[in-house]
């Protein structure tokens, strides 16, 4: 338990996510069976016993030790899990410390009455409150220690030396402690079989695609277009009844669309991007993300915002994997495939025919009436190309729409994490918008921390340094008035309303485009620029 | 009858004694002073005279330089020392290099001034001694029971396994200069690491203090000297403060390590944006600031410095009076 505890700890304090992958590989490679599998399991989101609430050991603190000294404490600390972790007042008896097996053993076959003992028991057994701090967050099930269930098997497949998509492919027919996996990333066995009705199958990624270079080389006989839809990517599968609904990194969202996820008559897996449909037409990202994360879904809610999957390949038809045929196969397997099922809440992603790079660009530049409005670029997908994991060059390319430009006011600079440790490098900027007496003031319309080189991140560094005009921790106010202070050109993707922002608007993967040392502040844009892009925006 | 208040009371100065005429660690230049140790909020410059051990006199003129008072006297620890009627006993705090506790006798009373203090094992300072007494006047900077500071070589045993886990990257330990530095670079040599540690320039002449003082430190080279890429797998030491500046940019990715007991809570390693934060402090955390009073079971407490509060209510709920002085000028961060 205590090497995890260590790992857990240094995972929550590192922002590179390199080091995150030399510390998961580290300790996988370290821990004997079956600690580490667990360890993986609980970083990967899949152990499964019932979630234990932290405000039990609240109580049980407080019966051990003074309330007032208690309260004193998570008044400094601010967070119950480690005030407890760090007070915890041990009853000596306990015995040696538990390993992380016999921790999440424990937690699995306990009774809810039973769990309770056992934790308090394992707090005891425990001198380090780094380990207590590690039980109490493993007890809750969330981590929440800044790592993606995609890294930390990747992390498991670098121990292998192999492919990161060949542990994706296999993940749904393991289990843990994942045994069988371990010893075949150390080559002790044989690779474990991928068996698995209803499991995720990895999906295939695109490039940026660089106008400059690219374009001179492609044939456009060669690739076939379509619309780049602003909803999430997800595969849909039907097989040997399992029906489930994944996230492009594998996540199983089942529960959150039951409406999407029983669409399918027949056995088969599509890929296609989860939208809000309404009446045949796009709803705006917003929309779906009144849908995302929710743990209950109720009729209300599916009648408000519901939800479809825009379908653009098929992976399985029936039993057969298709995903070795060429594209233009699988896309006339996957239009006939669509048709059959005749379901509301399953539609084509339209291929958008051209002749030449010139034609195409022409379209991306000003698409034609109804959805392609609010597409967010141009996908394009090679005829011969195989279906294939991972981010492979050339097949696939994405060609997003150019980026919205405006010029803010540089208003606060936080220090950055990890390397940036040292640099101000987290931006917040402003427009210029009418204050409370009809004044000229700024207001914040977004946060951006990067977009920029090595070299201009010094440059700005210096500037928040020497415009410095408060301190709040760490975070610097900086001058920002009509004739001195820092203008950037922000590049986003889109305009939502929002209610948390005191300007109204929120930006859509805001970064920096430039640096206008030229420009004073006074001439960069006004909120009603933004407003004015956004009433676009939603009359499209 | 004697109270202990009429031996010693707090003024805006700091804490006088009336019947030996003089101020302990003052906050402000004074006629007499007696100093507990040398870091920089408990020995000030400009006092008549000072009484203090030969190490912190040391200290005080390598930070100040030699005319920082009009007159100066050592006192070996255990030495006992009249200031007009009063008998002064500089005995070991256990704090940093010649920290002490000042324990004052007058008239059958002895109110025992822990300074600033710690009840571990420290390879650069004399341990600490307890000495009964009927008042003990205690510091209280990690005086909640959230400090508990672990064993401070699993801590470095902590920075030594990340140094060969990343022997691509820089390992920049912040430590205080006096003190802390020097703990940290002698706790490295006793768990083995023999290569040259690199040190910031704020810390060479604290360094060659020690040494005169018969502290091993073992090869340390300056921080400055090295290419970029020949710091790869190096330990770095540097005042807290270097950490975040600038001059941090000469090392390749570093680690950033923090050694220091406020790391003990996550909030503050990250508002640092600390990596490794290394739980290792100079002052007594909870169970040592709890366990000395019980150990000594002195008549009364009094709390100079830090979170009185909480262990005046320990105190209390455990059966010893206890006051509260609220010494103002010792810094909370300044020197842990």
């Amino acid at each position: 338990m205590r090497a995890f505890a260590e790992l857990l700890d240094r995972l929550s304090l590192t922002a590179s996510r390199n080091a995150k992958l030399t510390l998961v590989r580290d300790y996988l490679r370290d821990t004997p069976d079956p600690d580490r599998g667990w360890a993986l399991a609980a970083l990967t989101g899949d152990l499964s016993f019932e979630a234990a609430k932290p405000t039990f050991i609240r109580k049980a603190v407080e019966e051990r030790m003074d309330p007032q000294l208690f309260w004193w404490s998570y008044d400094y600390v601010g967070d119950l899990a480690e005030t407890v972790a760090l007070v915890w007042p041990r009853r000596p008896g306990a015995n040696r410390e538990p390993e992380l097996a016999e921790v999440v053993e424990g937690l699995k076959s306990a009774s809810r009455a039973e769990v309770q003992r056992l934790i308090e028991g394992w707090l005891d057994a425990m001198d380090e409150p780094r380990e207590r701090w590690a039980l109490l967050k493993l007890m809750t099930r969330e981590l929440r220690v800044g790592l993606t269930a995609r890294l930390a098997k990747r992390a498991a497949a670098e121990l292998g030396g192999i492919d990161p998509a060949e542990i994706e492919d296999l993940w749904h027919a393991l289990h843990p402690p994942y045994e069988d996996l371990f010893a075949w990333l150390e080559g002790r066995s044989e690779k474990p079989s991928a068996e698995n009705p209803g499991r995720f199958r990895p999906a295939m990624l695109a490039q940026a695609i660089d106008e400059a270079a690219d374009f001179a080389k492609l044939d456009p006989a060669d690739y076939a277009a379509e619309w780049k839809w602003d909803g999430i990517r997800v595969q849909l599968v039907r097989e040997a009844g399992v029906r489930r609904l994944y996230t492009r990194t594998g996540d199983d969202i089942s529960r959150t669309f039951p409406d999407v996820v029983d669409a399918l008559f027949e056995d088969g897996v599509i890929d296609g991007e989860l939208l809000v449909i309404r009446g045949g037409k796009v709803a705006s990202f917003a929309d779906l993300q009144q849908r995302l994360n929710r743990k209950s879904v109720d009729a209300k809610l599916t009648t408000a915002y519901p939800a479809g999957v825009r379908a653009y390949d098929l992976l399985v038809e029936g039993r057969e994997d298709v995903r070795t045929l060429s594209f233009a196969e699988r896309r006339k397997r996957l239009e006939a495939f669509v048709g059959r099922q005749g379901s509301a809440v399953i539609d084509l992603s339209p291929l958008q025919p051209f002749a030449s790079w010139p034609e195409l660009a022409a379209l991306r530049a000003q698409p034609p009436a109804g959805d392609p409005q609010v597409a967010e670029g141009i996908m394009l997908k090679r005829w011969d190309s195989i279906y294939e994991a991972g981010r492979p060059k050339g097949p696939w390319f994405k060609w997003k729409r150019d980026p919205f430009l405006i010029d803010a006011v540089l208003m606060y600079a936080q220090r950055g994490h990890g390397k940036r440790s040292s640099f101000y490098s987290d931006y917040t900027f402003g427009v210029w918008a009418e204050d409370e007496v009809g004044g000229r003031a700024l207001t914040p319309v977004g946060k951006a921390y990067f977009g920029f080189t090595d070299e201009e991140l010094k440059a700005i560094d210096k500037f928040v340094r020497d415009n410095t005009v408060e301190r709040f921790g760490p975070v610097r106010s900086v001058r920002a008035e009509p004739h001195a202070g820092l203008v950037f050109e922000v590049a986003f993707e889109g305009l939502q309303r929002s209610g948390r922002h005191r300007s109204g608007v929120a930006m859509r993967f805001p970064r920096i485009n430039r640096i206008r040392w030229d420009k004073p502040p006074g001439e960069a844009d006004e909120l009603a620029t933004l407003e004015r892009m956004l009433a676009q925006m939603e009359g499209g | 009858m004697i109270r202990p208040q009429d031996l010693l009371c707090p003024k805006p100065e700091g804490l006088y004694c009336a019947p030996g005429d003089f101020y302990v660690d003052p906050v402000r230049p004074v006629g007499r002073a007696v100093i507990t140790h040398g870091h920089g909020d408990h020995a000030r410059a400009g006092h008549g005279a000072v009484l203090a051990t030969e190490p912190t006199l040391d200290i005080m003129a390598e930070r100040y330089g030699l005319g920082f008072a009009e007159a100066k006297q050592a006192a070996a620890y255990g030495e006992a020392v009249a200031r007009d009627e009063v008998a002064v006993t500089l005995v070991p705090a256990g704090h940093v290099l010649g920290s002490a506790q000042v324990v004052v006798r007058w008239k059958g009373l002895t109110m025992v001034v822990s300074g600033d203090y710690k009840r571990r094992r420290d390879p650069t300072c004399a341990p600490f001694e307890p000495v009964a007494g009927e008042v003990f006047i205690s510091e209280a900077t990690f005086g909640l029971p959230v400090f508990r500071h672990p064993d401070d070589r699993e801590e470095i045993a902590r920075l030594l396994r990340s140094v060969a886990q990343f022997p691509e990257r820089a390992h920049l330990v912040g430590a205080y200069a006096l003190g802390k530095a020097q703990r940290i670079i002698a706790l490295l040599r006793e768990a083995g690491w023999t290569r040259p540690i690199y040190v910031h320039g704020a810390l060479e002449r604290l360094n060659a203090l020690y040494r005169r003082h018969g502290v091993e430190l073992g090869p340390l080279e300056p921080a400055t000297t090295a290419a970029k890429k020949d710091f790869a797998g190096e330990i770095i030491v540097a005042p807290p403060s270097a950490l975040q500046d600038r001059w941090s940019r000469r090392f390749p990715d570093p680690v950033t390590a923090f050694a220091s007991g406020w790391m003990r809570v996550r909030a503050r390693a990250k508002q640092r944006g600390v990596e490794l934060p290394l739980v290792i402090s100079d002052h007594a955390d909870w169970d040592e600031l709890t366990g000395t009073i019980d150990e000594l079971r002195p008549g009364e407490l009094w709390i100079t410095h830090g979170r009185e509060e909480a262990l005046a209510r320990w105190a209390e709920l455990h059966g010893v009076p206890a006051r509260a002085l609220a010494l103002v000028g010792y810094e909370e961060e300044g020197d842990d």
